[in-house]
C-alpha cells in the first residue's frame, strides 16, 4: 500500500499508485482545519534515505471530503483514511466523517514526530493512546489502524494500548526523529530544525519494531519503514506484518515501485519455495 | 535517494536585469537542461523554486522580487552563501528547424536558457510581454542568441501594446513553425496552449505549481495527477489542454483546491 503523506493529496495521484500495482492507498493525514505545514525547506535527502519536516499540511476536512470521493468513485480501490487530531474529541469527530465517506478504513496518526501538540506528543502516551483509539473505534464504521512511533522507549507497550483501545491493527513504524545541520551554514536545514527519518536509513528499526509488536499484541501489523525492494518486504512479513506499506521508495523510484516489489516479492518466494503470504508472516519467531 | 542533495554555494555575482528583477550566479558543476529548476534556499527565510537562467558550470536564476523570499535573495551580494537543491524536473527539446518562443513576464527567465542553446543554426522567434516597459529583460540576450525578438507590453509603452499572445497570433498566421517553447502566466499560458492546437504547432509549455520538496514525494506540486516536479515543469500544450485544471485552478499550501 501507498504509505501516509506520500502522494496522497489529490485523487489522481493516488489513483496512479493503485494503477501501478497498489493493493490501497493511505491518504494523507487530515484534520480539522486545513493546515499550510512548515516553511520550507520541508525536506533534505540524502543516499540512504529522507528528513522531512512537511508539519502535516492538509486542507482540513471538509475541503478533504472531495478528493475521498473521486478517489472512490473513479477508482473502486482500496483507501484508508489517515486522520489526526489533539485528542480524542477531534480523533472522534474525525473518524466519524472519514468512515462516513466510504473509506475501507481508518488509520490514526498516533506518531507524526515533528508537528506540535499532535502526533507523537499525544502518540507516545500509553493512556492517550488507548483513549483516542477507543474514540475513533465508537465513532467509526470501518476497520481502525493505529499507527504508531518508534520515538518512545517501549512501542509495544503503545501496541498493548492500541488494542484495548479496540485497534483492528497496528502499524508501524512513522518516521524517526532526527535532524541535519549544514555545516557550511552553521545552522539547521529543516526550517521546522527537527524532523522525520525515512528510508533505506530506518529499516532496521522498522523491523525491530514490528517483531516486538507482533510478539506483544493478537491483532494484525502492517509494516512500513525502508520498502524498497521485494525482499524489503519479506523481511517485514517474517517479523510479522501481515501486509506493508511503502512511501519514501516512491520518491526514488516513481510509482511503478509497488508493480516492481510486487514482482520481487513473488519471484522471492518461488525461489523460497513460499506458496502462501501466509505461510511467511511472522516466521522469522519460529525460528529463534 | 539519487536527487536532490543539498549543496550550499557562494554567490559570485548578483545583477539587476530590469526594475526588481535579479540575477544572482554561483559556481556549480552539476549537469542541467534548459528549462530545468533548483530549489533556492536563502537560510533563515525559505526555499522556493527557480528555473536556471543559466546553465553552465557558472548557473544562474532569474526572479522578479514578489514577497519575502525573493527580497531576501535580491539584498544578498558577492560571496554570500545559499542552498540550492537540484537540478529538478524534465527540459525543453529542440525539435525541428522553427521555433517560436514566447515569454510573459518573469516567465523569459525559464526560456531563456533554450533559447540560447537551440537559436543558433534555427530560425528563432522570440515574442516577449510583460505589463509595462520596465518588465522587460532579456530582450538583448535573446537577439543575441540569434532570435527575432518581438515585444510587446499591456500599457503600450514599450513595443507593441497588447497581450503576447496576440503577437504569437500574427506571427503563426504568417509563418510555420516545429514547436512553440513558452512560460509565462498560466491564463497566458492556457491561451499559447489553445493558440498551439489551432495552429497545429506543438508546444512545450513550462508550468508552475506550488513546491515543498521538489522530488515528487509530497503532492503539493500536483497538476491533475502530473508532478509538476518531477513529470514537469515542461508539459506538450495538449496534454495541458486536457487537465481540468490547467489555467483554472491550483493547490494551495495547505492542499486545497482554490482557483487560479
Ligand atoms: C518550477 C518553477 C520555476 C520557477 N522559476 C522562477 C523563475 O525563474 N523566476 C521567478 O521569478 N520565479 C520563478 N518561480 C516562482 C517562484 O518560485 C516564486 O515567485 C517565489 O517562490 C516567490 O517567493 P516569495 O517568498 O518571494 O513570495 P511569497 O510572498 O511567499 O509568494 C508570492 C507567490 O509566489 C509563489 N510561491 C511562493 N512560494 C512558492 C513555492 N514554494 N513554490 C512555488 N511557488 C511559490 C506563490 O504563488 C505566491 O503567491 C518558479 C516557480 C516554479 C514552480
Ligand atoms: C514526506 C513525508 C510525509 C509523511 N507524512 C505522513 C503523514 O501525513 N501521516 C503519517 O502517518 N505518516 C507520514 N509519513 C510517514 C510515512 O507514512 C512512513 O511511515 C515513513 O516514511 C516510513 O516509511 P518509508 O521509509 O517507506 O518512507 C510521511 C513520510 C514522508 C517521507
Ligand atoms: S513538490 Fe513535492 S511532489 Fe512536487
Amino acid at each position: 500500500m501507498l504509505a501516509s503523506g506520500i502522494l496522497g493529496e489529490t485523487a489522481e495521484s493516488m489513483m496512479r499508485a493503485l494503477k501501478n500495482g497498489a493493493g490501497g492507498v493511505v491518504t494523507k493525514s487530515i484534520g480539522m482545519e486545513p493546515r499550510d505545514g512548515y516553511l520550507n525547506p520541508t525536506v533534505y535527502s540524502f543516499q540512504e534515505g529522507l528528513l522531512n519536516a512537511m508539519g502535516l499540511p492538509n486542507p482540513g476536512m471538509e475541503n478533504y471530503k472531495q478528493v475521498i470521493e473521486k478517489l472512490k468513485k473513479e477508482s473502486g480501490g482500496i483507501v484508508i483514511g489517515s486522520i489526526f487530531g489533539k485528542d480524542e474529541q477531534e480523533f472522534g469527530a474525525l473518524a466519524k466523517t472519514m468512515s462516513s465517506l466510504k473509506v475501507d478504513g481508518l488509520e490514526l496518526n498516533l506518531s507524526c514526530p515533528h508537528a506540535k501538540g499532535v502526533g507523537s506528543e499525544i502518540g507516545s502516551d500509553p493512556d492517550m493512546v488507548e483513549r483516542v483509539v477507543k474514540s475513533a473505534r465508537t465513532h467509526a464504521s470501518v476497520p481502525v489502524w493505529a499507527k504508531l512511533t518508534p520515538n518512545t522507549d517501549s512501542i509495544s507497550s503503545l501496541a498493548i494500548s492500541a488494542e484495548k483501545g479496540g485497534a483492528d491493527a497496528i502499524v508501524a513504524i512513522n518516521t524517526v526523529r532526527a535532524m541535519a545541520i549544514s555545516a557550511r551554514l552553521r545552522m539547521p536545514v529543516l526550517s521546522n530544525r527537527y524532523g522525520g527519518l525515512s528510508g533505506k536509513a530506518v529499516k532496521h528499526v522498522g523491523l525491530r519494531c514490528v517483531y516486538e509488536i507482533y510478539e506483544s499484541v493478537h491483532i494484525p501489523v502492517i509494516g512500513v519503514g525502508g520498502i524498497y525492494t521485494g525482499e524489503d518486504a519479506a523481511e517485514y512479513l517474517m517479523a510479522g506484518a501481515s501486509a506493508f506499506e511503502i512511501g519514501t521508495a516512491v520518491a526514488e523510484r516513481g510509482p511503478q515501485v509497488f508493480s516492481a516489489v510486487n514482482r520481487q516479492l513473488f519471484a522471492f518466494m518461488k525461489k523460497e519455495h513460499f506458496s502462501t503470504i501466509g505461510e511467511m508472516i511472522g516466521i522469522a519467531h519460529r525460528q529463534t | 535517494m539519487h536527487t536532490g542533495k543539498l549543496e550550499i554555494v557562494e554567490i559570485t555575482d548578483i545583477t539587476e536585469e530590469c526594475a526588481d528583477v535579479f540575477t544572482v550566479m554561483y559556481r556549480d558543476r552539476t549537469k542541467a537542461s534548459p528549462g530545468q529548476f533548483i530549489m533556492v534556499w536563502a537560510p533563515g527565510v525559505n526555499e522556493v523554486p527557480m528555473s536556471l537562467s543559466f546553465i553552465g558550470d557558472e548557473k544562474g536564476f532569474t526572479f522578479r522580487v514578489l514577497g519575502k523570499t525573493t527580497t531576501a535573495l535580491s539584498r544578498l551580494g558577492k560571496g554570500d552563501r545559499i542552498g540550492v537543491r537540484g537540478v529538478f524536473g524534465n527540459s525543453f527539446r529542440p525539435v525541428g528547424s522553427r521555433i517560436l518562443f514566447i515569454g510573459g513576464g518573469t516567465g523569459v527567465a525559464s526560456i531563456i536558457s533554450a533559447a540560447d542553446l537551440f537559436s543558433p543554426g534555427r530560425r528563432a522567434v522570440a515574442a516577449i510581454g510583460a505589463k509595462n516597459r520596465d518588465g522587460i529583460f532579456f530582450a538583448g540576450r535573446m537577439k543575441q542568441a540569434g532570435a527575432d525578438v518581438l515585444i510587446s507590453t499591456d500599457d503600450g509603452s514599450q513595443g507593441e501594446k497588447g497581450f503576447v499572445t496576440a503577437v504569437a497570433r500574427r506571427v503563426l498566421e504568417r509563418e510555420d513553425f516545429d514547436t512553440i517553447i513558452a512560460c509565462g502566466p498560466e491564463l497566458m499560458l492556457r491561451r499559447v496552449a489553445e493558440l498551439a492546437s489551432e495552429f497545429r504547432t506543438p508546444a512545450q509549455i513550462s508550468t508552475e505549481r506550488f513546491m515543498k520538496c521538489g522530488i515528487g514525494i509530497c503532492d503539493a506540486c500536483s497538476l491533475n495527477g502530473a508532478l509538476v516536479c518531477r513529470d514537469g515543469p515542461v508539459f506538450d500544450g495538449e496534454f495541458l489542454l486536457g487537465c481540468d485544471d490547467f489555467g483554472r485552478y491550483r493547490l494551495s499550501p495547505c492542499g486545497a483546491r482554490v482557483p487560479i
